[in-house]
């Protein structure tokens, strides 16, 4: 669990007790689901301060999700590439292939210690929605996925995953049937089964507490990182570098660092097909801020306030927002925000399998070519810390399909 | 914090009161079918018996409301709907009926963008008197809330069923106008209310508040109007409304002659179920 650090200017110190870093973050829900969203925090400031469930959590970190993941120099994108040192952070190496598990056995655990019976979630690409249907297999828990009927079009796999755990899938109709879509459907599920039902959801986003305790659940990525790179190299990375779609990797991976001054942060946004046209799901590079599924962030949206749809070859990253940590992390200056497009990626996603024998998520993928474009830039001594944090076995159909390929 | 005004919804449910009754409070999406039509059809719901306006305000996601209020909320926008058209039909139906009072409600985001002070300088002098906001809890009031007052402009509340009394208290602080309580916990339109529930949750809510107390999500026929007018100072009817509006379009959800005639019958009915109630009574 994160301690909060009592350091003055310190970067780690949000968010305040409304859930706000700065002017991001809040609670902007609806009065239904406000005495439980305080209820929700009540327990999840006392489970943070328990030993059992921390001891519960890590057990399961080390048995059942593999933990730690494995730091891992990428020896020949380095030498390819002829500048910087590449480190791989391996979540991709995780039970369910991906980062999500770590939040997820995190809030089901928080769920059985409250009482409810029911688990709620939305998902993107799936990847989250795996990761909860495999937690509430493991605790016996009747789960529902909302997933946007796009999204269940293009991402086949996990829908059959999901099914075979045992999870009810409703494909979601309205809006472009995406993400953004999903997550409104979950928070009228939500609103109609407040007794029972606990939303698992999985991104730094939403109404506080989730983007704080997201953002918990997820650093043991940048704490096992902290250490790893210490053990190995005796230093800190000089610089660390995620994707973002609502950014629960990246904050996972970020904070830890975030009062390490010597550390550059950098996060990758979709690109899509160029920030510069309209088909992208650069939240801050191309949007402003506004209110949203509970939280102020920036948000893609038109001049009336109408939110518009995202665009990314990798449905993980599509969501029009992004959490409010970064929103704030953004306007401080201590991250920066970048962004790959739907090509780069797909090249770096080719680069990876090719030179490391590691097929990356699209969503990765697009971190890494920006570390493409980083390390060429950099001197060999200086050392770059990606978080792979999903693998692209989900992603080979839809690959396929782009590079023009029959399976 | 007290602010001392009056609005136009002060002084109907005063009126409503004196004629020993409960007011018929109407809600539509502005903007649905279109800007033309939607200021017919407020007329027409004033012409029929209703006693206040509540004019949606178009959002992409309106995560509190059910299918039918989505796809109204839809409807409006893929007609080029925006916030400076619902303010400038408010000013437009003001031309001709001064007296009905008219209370915006939605989402926050429209109105955040809009710019807050903006938004209320313009609403007041379009002849707004309410608005009812749905993702501002209390905990959020020096967005929205507190401007609102400054602009005599009433910020009315929703209790829930999962407003217990604790939390009552909070929720009551800086609500004025009158109190909305949501007859069930979920989205609008979806489920039933049960009578005695809610009747016994507005007699909770008026042990605490001299405000009155209107009732909704889920009221569509005459006996649920004429049973609520019985135990609260107001009936609110939404999602039927929007509802028969849906049904009446052609093809290219645009309007028909059916269209305003089929929301004035429902509001009618209702209304004869509130009369109905007050000789009951």
């Amino acid at each position: 669990m994160v301690q909060i650090s009592e350091q003055l200017n310190s970067y780690r110190s949000g968010p305040d007790e409304n859930g706000f870093f700065g002017q991001f973050g809040g609670r902007f829900v609806a009065e239904t689901l406000m005495p439980l969203i305080l209820d929700l925090q009540d327990h999840y400031e006392f489970a943070k301060k328990d030993a059992s469930f921390k001891a519960e959590l890590e057990n399961l970190h080390k048995h059942y999700v593999g933990r730690p993941s494995p730091i891992y120099f990428a020896e020949r994108l380095t030498d390819h590439l002829g500048g910087a040192k590449v480190y791989f952070k391996r979540d991709e190496l995780n039970h369910t292939g991906s980062h999500k598990i770590n939040n997820c056995l995190g809030q089901i655990l928080l769920a059985k210690r409250m009482g409810k019976t029911r688990i709620i979630a939305e998902t993107g690409a799936g990847q989250h929605g795996v990761a909860v249907a495999t937690a509430a297999a493991r605790f016996n828990l009747p789960c529902t996925v909302f997933m946007g009927a796009t999204d269940v079009e293009r991402q086949k796999p996990n829908v059959f995953r999901m099914k075979l755990l045992g999870a009810d899938i409703r494909p979601v109709t309205a809006g472009a049937g995406t993400l953004k879509d999903a997550m409104n459907e979950a928070l009228r599920d939500w609103v109609a089964h407040v007794d029972d039902t606990f939303y698992i959801i999985g991104t730094a986003a939403g109404p506080h507490p989730y983007p704080a305790m997201v953002r918990d659940f997820q650093s043991i990525i940048g704490q096992e990182a902290k250490e790893q790179m210490m053990e190995v190299e005796g230093r800190l990375p000089d610089h660390i570098v995620a994707c973002i779609g609502g950014g629960s990797n990246a904050i996972g991976l970020f904070h830890p660092f975030l009062d390490d001054p010597e550390v550059n942060i950098y996060g990758v946004e979709a690109g899509g097909y160029g920030v510069e046209t309209p088909d992208h799901a650069a939240s801050l590079t191309g949007g402003n801020p506004g209110v949203l599924h509970g939280n102020r962030t920036y948000l893609l949206q038109d001049n009336d306030g109408q939110i518009t749809e995202g665009h990314s070859i990798s449905a993980g990253l599509d969501y029009p927002g992004i959490g409010p940590e970064h929103a704030f992390l953004h306007e401080s200056g201590r991250v920066k925000y970048v962004n790959a497009t739907d090509k780069e990626a797909l090249a770096a996603f080719q680069l990876c399998t090719q030179l490391e024998g590691i097929i990356p998520a699209l969503e990765p993928a697009h971190a890494l070519s920006f570390v493409e474009k980083l390390a060429k830039d950099r001197p060999k001594d200086e050392i770059i810390l990606m978080n792979l944090c999903g693998r692209g076995d989900k992603d080979i159909f839809s690959v396929a399909e782009h590079l023009g390929v029959d399976i | 914090m007290t602010i001392s005004f009056t609005t136009r919804i002060d002084e109907r449910f005063t009126e409503c009161k004196t004629s020993n009754r409960a007011a018929l409070v109407a809600f539509i999406t502005a903007g649905d079918p279109d800007v033309e039509t939607s200021l017919q059809i407020m007329h027409g719901l004033v012409a029929s018996g209703a006693d206040i306006i509540e004019l949606g305000m178009p959002f992409t996601d309106p995560m509190a409301d059910g299918p039918a209020i989505q796809a109204s909320t839809l409807r409006a926008l893929a007609k080029g709907h925006t916030m400076k058209m619902t303010l400038d039909m408010v000013c437009e139906f003001r031309k001709t009926d001064p007296k009905t009072p008219i209370v915006l409600m939605g989402y926050y985001n429209p109105i955040f963008i809009y710019g807050v002070e903006a938004f209320l300088t313009d609403a007041k002098k379009a002849g707004i008197d309410g608005l009812i906001i749905v993702d501002l809890p209390p905990e959020t009031d020096d967005e929205l809330c507190i401007p609102a007052m400054n602009h005599e402009i009433n910020f009315i509340r929703l209790a829930t069923p999962t407003t217990d009394e604790k939390r009552l208290p909070t929720v009551l602080q800086n609500t004025s106008g009158f109190v909305y309580y949501v007859s069930v916990a979920g989205i609008t339109g979806t489920k039933k209310p049960d009578i005695t529930k809610v009747d016994q949750a507005v007699q909770n809510i008026k042990a605490q508040t001299p405000l009155p107390v209107a009732v909704g999500f889920g009221v569509r026929e005459k006996q649920q109007a004429f049973e609520i007018a019985q135990v609260a100072d107001g009936v609110v009817v939404g999602s039927a409304l929007v509802g028969a509006i849906e049904q009446s379009l052609d093809k290219n959800n645009a309007a028909t002659e059916k269209t305003v005639a089929s929301v004035t019958k429902i509001i009618s009915d209702l209304r004869s179920g509130i009369e109905e109630a007050a000789q009951n009574a």
